[in-house]
């Protein structure tokens, strides 16, 4: 028996309540339940998740990393970032 | 006295199913049929192992004799193991190790799930720790049967053929012998022929979906529990004992 025909699948464990999901890695199954089983198996063997999602790596779209251009212009926008307040010293660190 | 060793024996015969099964499944770690299901089964193996090991603590307090649970898992001697004889039996193709493994969860998950009300405050806290990774045990396994008895031609075959191989095995499970009925009459142990009603029901449930059909009980195996095992059972030490027997006392 082979795995190289099933589909491959991105996997994505909650670590702790609160928290978003964050990408883990990938892995192969045959259908959605067998996915979430697989992950909890290969991800989470060492206690890393409260919750696990899983979805087919063909439905992600992604960008071109070639695409330099693509984030090129905010690169230059360094007022966008919130740097440029005075924080009272009353309300701590943020 | 004699009480102690009706426990001891009990106790052993629970612990050895799960190391015995344990060793078994783990014998798959790295030759898996993907890597999924190798870290999977491997898990399970854990498992097993790890209640093992809570047993034979026990077990080792309860015989007295200044031994360890290491001393009751690596220098006991085949008749010395009381495991039922379906978890010695060969992990075969990925089918038998799915057959083997879902006929013992469906058991060892109603099993503990009675253990749970035995008078034995150590044996109830070790199964109710346990029973948690027994139901996922039995979630795995369950899957696979229908994945493979539903499955291509080929996968059903070997599904059913698997069935039909492990099937003599199955009544030794629910056998009680006369330590059984003293240990239930103590209120320690666990009524099988309960065990059996919801064994019988969970196992005909997943057949059914899993288009496989349930062997006819012919003539049944028996007397693991008694110490009386299968040709298998002294390689399977042979390979689990060798580090021990090799070089006494080594530790790692």
């Amino acid at each position: 028996m082979s795995n190289s025909e099933w589909p491959l699948w991105e996997v994505f464990i909650r670590s702790k309540a609160g928290l978003h999901h964050k990408h883990a890695g990938s892995l192969h199954a045959v259908d959605q339940q067998m996915a979430i089983e697989n992950a909890r198996d290969v991800y989470t063997r060492r206690n890393e998740g409260l919750s696990i999602w899983v979805v087919e790596s063909k439905h992600i779209t992604a960008s071109d990393p070639e695409d330099g251009d693509m984030f090129e212009a905010a690169k230059t926008k360094a007022y966008r970032h919130p740097t440029f307040y005075d924080i009272p010293d009353e309300i701590g660190h943020m | 006295m004699g009480n102690n060793n009706n426990l001891l024996e009990y106790i052993l015969r629970i612990a050895d199913n799960s190391l015995i099964l344990g060793h078994r499944v783990s014998e798959w770690c790295g030759h898996g049929p993907s890597l999924e299901t190798d870290i999977g089964l491997t898990n399970i193996a854990l498992d097993l192992v790890g209640h093992a090991r809570t047993l034979l603590d026990y077990a080792a307090e309860v015989q007295n004799l200044d031994k360890s649970a290491d001393d009751l898992a690596f220098l006991r001697d085949v008749r010395g193991f009381k495991n039922c004889l379906l978890v010695e039996q060969p992990n075969g193709n990925f089918a038998d190790t799915i057959a083997r493994q879902f006929l013992f969860d469906s058991f060892n998950y109603h099993f503990y799930e009675a253990l749970q009300e035995s008078q034995d405050a150590q044996l109830v806290a070790i199964a109710k720790k346990s029973i948690k990774e027994i139901a996922y045990h039995y979630r795995y396994s369950a899957e696979w049967m229908i994945r493979l008895g539903d499955g291509t031609d080929e996968s059903y075959e070997k599904m059913q053929a698997a069935l039909e191989q492990l099937w003599t095995y199955t009544d030794e499970l629910f056998r009680m012998d006369a330590l059984d009925e003293a240990m239930l009459e103590a209120g320690i142990g666990v009524d099988l022929k309960l065990v059996k009603i919801y064994w019988n029901e969970r196992v005909d449930h997943i057949l059914a979906e899993a288009l496989l059909s349930r062997p006819k009980d012919a003539w049944m195996q028996k007397g693991g529990k008694q110490g009386m095992h299968s040709e298998h059972m002294g390689f399977i030490l042979a390979e689990m004992q060798w580090m021990q027997r090799a070089y006494p006392g080594l530790e790692w």
